[in-house]
């Protein structure tokens, strides 16, 4: 078990108050991850003593930078079991990764007509990429439905891949519902149907011990700020013969072996999607994340998260007008989505605010979600490694008040 | 007990006194915010003077935007339209008696843009109204 009084202090923010005499109760993780001293202080360290371009130089300080961002490659391939480092391409966040894969492999390999299978549960940022490809292309997008209870209906889901997909893009862990999809049978279903699979990991790397070996995806992608990395870096992890014939992304430095005033040849793997001198400072961070979450062990926090998400929901559950959405904590991370009978998200949020509690209210970028369930908005708090049984009673009160101010 | 939601947002909000839709009206608008799913529809009617004769809001939000469309349909009765086109987020925020950050801010100004697209004739509510 996590010994989360000691993991709180990893983590400066938590000695912050929001006013005086206010803690801070950060239920909005989901959203991003506060950041421990080691990957700030990796980061601060990188700056201080060894900021440089990376690659081209042969100095001193060029030689450590590109030391440490490659040396953070290998930390982050191992951490989700990709057979080699070459398949780790670093990109923005995960938003960037799918997008890499859409105008990468997919204008390379999809034509007029050809299906992609996405469910109703993804984030805006699987579904717009593919909605852009659908007008540019005419691809066809079909949905896995999600059940009443918050599941993917598998069965729509073997129905769908006897038209033939040629692309199955889902998420792994609902961003609203907190929904863990069984992405292994998901995977292994759509090879069997000879698609191609892209697995939104932004929700599930950061809280399960994923290993994209055993999953057999064809692509994953994940975020650093989710996982307390920094923000601006991510990760498009793919297999290599894929990798290996897709056209380039973006153009420019560092993705070239040579450059002749007409052409130019692409440099090896990873390189060659990664064009433009990248967040140097940032991969330094990812890797001491990674490092960080290794070191607690992945099915630890995995079930800790589970253990305050059960909590959570059967405190939750006990409040006359509220509703949870998503399905019972055996299938689920540590998010939960409700709503408030008479009383508007935003509502809820901004009076919880006063009392120092982050949760987040809207759509949470899942706006085709809400309206299959016939809602504007919902709030949404979510859990990771260093929350406390005793921040849910701190919710659960908080939302007691605002009942009473709106009752 | 806090500022943001003072005991006049909160009245407003359960108890509207000009929540309905007129018909006929002279002047009727939507718009929603979609961030966060609030909605609001207003309907006015002139009188020979070019003023506002009355007023109605309809539609579904948080406590803010829907007691800041109270609010705006008390504060515009008997007003002239000219006038109307004149008001800005500063009116709003002082009828509030709230100071609000940038999300809620969109929150509160729905109502004001809705009403300025709606008597400038405008096919479309854009942010730029309410700056
Ligand atoms: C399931 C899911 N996919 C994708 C994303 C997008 O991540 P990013 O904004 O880091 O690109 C998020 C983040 O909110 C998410 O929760």
């Amino acid at each position: 078990m996590l010994d989360v009084n000691e993991i709180r202090k990893d983590f400066p923010i938590f000695q912050r108050e929001t006013k005086p005499g206010t803690r801070l109760i950060y239920l909005d993780s989901t959203a991003t991850s506060q950041k421990p001293l080691l990957v700030i202080e990796a980061m601060d360290a990188y700056y201080r003593r060894s900021n440089a371009n990376i690659h081209r130089g042969v100095h001193m300080l060029a030689e450590e930078a590109t030391s440490l961002y490659e040396e953070a490659r290998v930390k982050i391939a191992r951490f989700i079991n990709a057979p080699s480092a070459h398949q780790v391409i670093y990109t923005r966040n995960t938003t960037e990764s799918i997008n890499l894969v859409a105008y990468s492999w997919a204008r390379a390999n999809l034509k007029s007509g050809d299906l992609v299978i996405l469910t109703e549960m993804e984030h805006h940022s699987n579904l717009v990429p593919w909605q852009i490809l659908q007008a540019e292309r005419g691809i066809e997008l079909g949905f896995i439905p999600v059940t009443e209870d918050g599941l993917l209906d598998l069965d729509e889901y073997k129905t769908l891949l006897s038209r033939g997909p040629k692309l199955v893009s889902f998420t792994h862990m609902s961003n609203v519902l907190g929904t863990i999809n069984p992405a292994a049978e998901i995977i292994r279903l759509a090879h069997e149907a000879g698609a191609v699979t892209l697995v939104d990991a932004a929700q599930s790397v950061p809280h399960l011990k994923v290993d994209v070996q055993a999953l057999g995806t064809d692509f994953l992608a994940f975020s650093a700020h989710k996982m307390c990395g920094p923000t601006g870096i991510g990760v498009l992890y793919g297999k290599m013969e894929l990798l290996e014939a897709m056209p380039p992304f973006l153009g420019g430095g560092d993705m070239i072996k040579e450059v002749k005033l007409r052409s130019f040849r692409t440099n090896a793997l990873p390189y060659k999607f990664e064009a433009g001198t990248p967040a140097i400072a940032e991969a330094v961070g990812f890797g001491a994340a990674v490092d960080y979450l290794s070191s607690l062990g992945m099915d630890a926090i995995a079930a800790h998260e589970h253990e305050i998400t059960e909590y959570a929901l059967e405190r939750l559950e006990e409040i006359p007008g509220v509703n949870v959405f998503g399905p019972s904590a055996q299938h689920k991370g540590g998010v939960a989505a409700f709503t408030l009978d008479g009383v508007h998200p935003h509502d809820v949020a901004q009076i919880l605010d006063q009392d120092g509690i982050a949760v987040r209210a809207g759509h949470h970028c899942a706006q085709p979600l809400h309206e299959k369930f016939g809602l504007p908005a919902t709030s949404r708090a979510s859990f990771y490694l260093y929350n406390t049984k005793e921040e849910v009673d701190l919710l659960v009160s908080g939302i007691y008040k605002v009942k009473e101010l709106f009752g | 007990m806090d500022d943001l939601y003072r005991e006049v947002i909160i009245e407003h909000y359960k108890h509207p006194g000009y929540r309905g839709h007129l018909d006929p009206h002279d002047v009727q608008f939507a718009d929603s915010n979609p961030l966060c799913g609030d909605h609001i529809e207003i309907t006015l009617r002139t009188d020979h003077q070019g003023h506002v004769a009355d007023a109605r809001f309809d539609g579904r939000g948080c406590a803010i935007s829907q007691a800041s469309a109270d609010l705006l349909m008390e504060a515009i009765i008997g007003k002239p339209i000219e006038e109307i086109k004149q008001l800005n987020r500063q009116d709003i925020l002082d009828m509030l008696g709230i100071d609000l950050g940038p999300v809620r801010l969109k929150c509160a100004l729905l109502s004001l843009k809705v009403l300025k697209a709606g008597v400038y004739g405008l096919g479309e509510a854009s942010d730029s109204l309410v700056e």
